[in-house]
């Protein structure tokens, strides 16, 4: 218990350092891109304040200006009206090219150069601002193993040589290489398989945690939404805000017609898609690995409280499960006894998809594996049921405040209008 | 005097004009490359001056090559200076049609990430789109060389150097005894001069065109 605490600590720790150097605030005022031959601006009047080290998503269906308004903070769109203020600084007319090595950008199509390998292609921005060769080198390994790739496998590998997936990674690699405090990413997992996709998102969330940097993301899968954003702005068409706030919140209380239309059925399981397996309570069981001596697997056994052992490879990751009896009728050979680990799931992994494997798994528990795939715990239907209900409950109080302070702030404003009627005629 | 025996006597000679022929051929290539690929560059990005550039390029090509000699002669005079300057003409011409094509076939959403990583517009042209670009402009120049080895032949009329000199006299000694021969050679000369700068092509191809683009 007191080592959880002092673990959990320290990881705060780490994160409230890793935001005072890493993420920056982004203030957008007033944002509006007019292209000449239209009369409605593309984007219109948008004005978000964004924290800094938190992920704000822009979703909205196709069109409706969220490309539009990311490319503009870091001036690949130029903005016709507004300010952007990045860490307080106006950057609206500082040289686009010294913002952008400052800003990580990933598109959706990775955007890798094929003619360049995969660490050439991670080094590029570090290259342009000038760091020591030396240090660039060691930068490519960290950033590859920072993204799971192996550097020693991938660094001279060339982007057409990789999945989809991996492509993605590399991007990411790339856009974070130069350490930039704001990253930017355009729709970045729609080109890829929803498997991948899953995996990706996953990945990001790990990254985040450990880097807190701000992130701004543009996309038109509200599930993605809600699984990646700290805030979330449902933008209407034009980039009208329809809502900014917490996923829990545009779950649990949409602003009006149209979120709750985006937001769609079955918002209760969504919810599951909040919460991440490190939030719910991890148990542990019994494990022994592969090499150890079929002596010390039978006194593990039968002292098992739920009759079964993990047991796990070489390398720690869980391999197959074991229970009572198994050895006896495989005759003692382990190679035969018991059934193969199929599914497992990350500490990253969403509640959602715990409870899926958890429900597919015959005996309703999923083992827990860390970044490498080793084993860290295991969960099961009872703990994931008792959260999830946990989970509901708590929604429903905070809705009923935020419905509550929502209907106070309408009265004040409703007074307000009331007592400056003469001040500001309506339009 | 059979075909080996006059190759024997004047293997000198015929080194030497090979020689020249492959020298001129390759200035000029030289030449077309850079002026090509910079015209390329220069036009590619508007749609006018890119139309502009191929549609002349289509045009000059159209004029036969013994006309533009013919014509330069009464200007800049006999020899070298027409042979090099229609050579370079008309080998500028498949570079700048190949540079403005591959430059435009470049994927823009890559031009869009070199911006968005913080590449300036000469740095982009360097290091993403001519690398991108190089092998259609690679096989531009490649046809351009094959045309330019033609041409070169054709140029012997206005007295420039080259291959050319010895089919020209063999034509004009019609029915003596080397006439033949001086045409055999210098034919054969020329398609060994072509097939040796395409193999050189090849090699340049694999060294130049990076393997994470080469098909």
């Amino acid at each position: 218990m007191t080592e959880a605490g002092a673990a959990g600590a320290a990881a705060s720790g780490a994160a409230a350092s890793g935001a005072a150097a890493s993420g920056a605030s982004i203030e957008l005022e007033h944002l509006t891109k007019r292209y000449p031959g239209s009369a409605a601006p593309a984007v219109d009047n948008v004005t978000l304040e964004l924290k800094a080290g938190e992920v704000v998503v822009f979703v909205g269906p196709s069109g409706c200006g969220k490309s539009t308004t990311l490319k503009m903070i870091n001036r690949l769109i130029e903005p016709s009206g507004g300010r952007i203020r990045i860490n307080g600084e106006d950057v609206t007319h500082m040289d686009p090219v010294r913002l952008r090595r400052e800003v990580g950008y990933v598109v959706q199509a990775s955007g890798l150069f094929p003619h360049m390998t995969v660490a050439q292609n991670i080094a590029l921005v570090p290259r342009m601002t000038g760091w020591p060769k030396a240090r660039i080198r060691e930068r490519v390994e960290e950033m590859l193993d920072l993204v799971g790739l192996d550097p020693g496998e991938f660094r001279g590998r060339y982007p057409g040589e990789l999945s989809g997936g991996r492509r993605q990674r590399v991007a990411m690699a790339r856009a974070l290489a130069a350490d930039p405090p704001v990253l930017l990413m355009d729709e970045p997992f729609g080109a890829v398989d929803p498997i991948t996709r899953h995996h990706l998102q996953d990945e990001l969330v790990r990254l985040q945690h450990r880097l807190r940097k701000t992130i701004v993301l543009a996309t038109d899968d509200f599930d993605e939404a809600i699984r990646l954003g700290d805030r979330i702005a449902v933008l209407r068409e034009r980039s009208h805000i329809a809502q900014f706030d917490t996923p829990e919140a545009i779950l649990t209380h949409p602003a009006d017609d149209f979120v709750a239309g985006f937001v769609g059925a079955g918002a209760a399981l969504k919810r599951l898609d909040l919460t991440r397996v490190r939030d719910v309570e991890i148990s542990d069981c019994p494990t022994v690995t592969v090499d150890a001596p079929l002596q010390d697997i039978f006194s593990k056994l039968r002292a098992s409280p739920s009759n079964e052992i993990l047991l796990l490879d070489k390398r720690g990751r869980p391999y197959k499960w074991l229970r009572r009896g198994d050895l006896m009728r495989a005759k003692g050979s382990l190679a035969r006894a018991g059934t193969l680990v199929s599914d497992t799931v990350t500490r990253e992994a969403t509640v959602r998809d715990a409870l899926e494997a958890v429900l597919t798994d015959s005996a309703g528990r999923v083992a827990v594996t860390g970044r490498r795939g080793e084993y860290t715990g295991v969960v099961d239907v009872e703990t994931l049921v008792n959260s999830v209900h946990e989970l509901l409950e708590a929604d429903r109080l905070e809705a009923r405040a935020h419905r509550h302070d929502l209907e106070e702030l309408r009265a004040a404003q409703t007074h307000a209008e009331q007592e400056g009627v003469g001040g500001e005629p309506k339009a | 005097m059979s075909f080996w025996e006059y190759l024997g006597n004047r293997h000198q000679q015929l080194l030497t004009d090979a020689y020249q022929h492959a020298g001129v051929v390759f200035l000029c290539v030289v030449v077309a490359t850079l002026a090509g690929v910079s015209i390329g560059v220069i036009t590619y990005r508007t749609e006018w001056a890119g139309a502009l550039a191929t549609t002349t390029a289509s045009t000059v090509l159209a004029v036969p090559s013994l006309a533009v000699i013919g014509l330069l002669v009464p200007v800049v005079g006999l020899g070298v200076p027409p042979t090099v300057i229609a050579l370079a003409l008309f080998g500028l011409m498949p570079v700048v049609r190949t540079a403005i094509a591959g430059l435009r076939a470049v994927d823009p959403s890559l031009v869009d990430a070199a911006k968005g990583i913080g590449m300036s517009g000469p740095m982009r042209l360097v290091r993403v789109e001519l690398p991108l670009a190089w092998p259609p402009i690679l096989t531009g120049i490649r046809v351009s060389t094959r045309m330019l080895m033609g041409i070169a032949a054709i140029a012997a009329y206005a007295s420039g150097p080259g291959l050319g000199k010895v089919i020209f006299r063999g034509l004009a000694s019609r029915g003596s005894g080397n006439a033949l021969n001086q045409v055999l050679a210098g034919t054969l000369g020329i398609t060994v001069l072509a097939l040796l700068f395409d193999a050189a092509y090849v090699l340049i191809g694999r060294v130049t065109v990076s393997r994470g683009i080469r098909d």
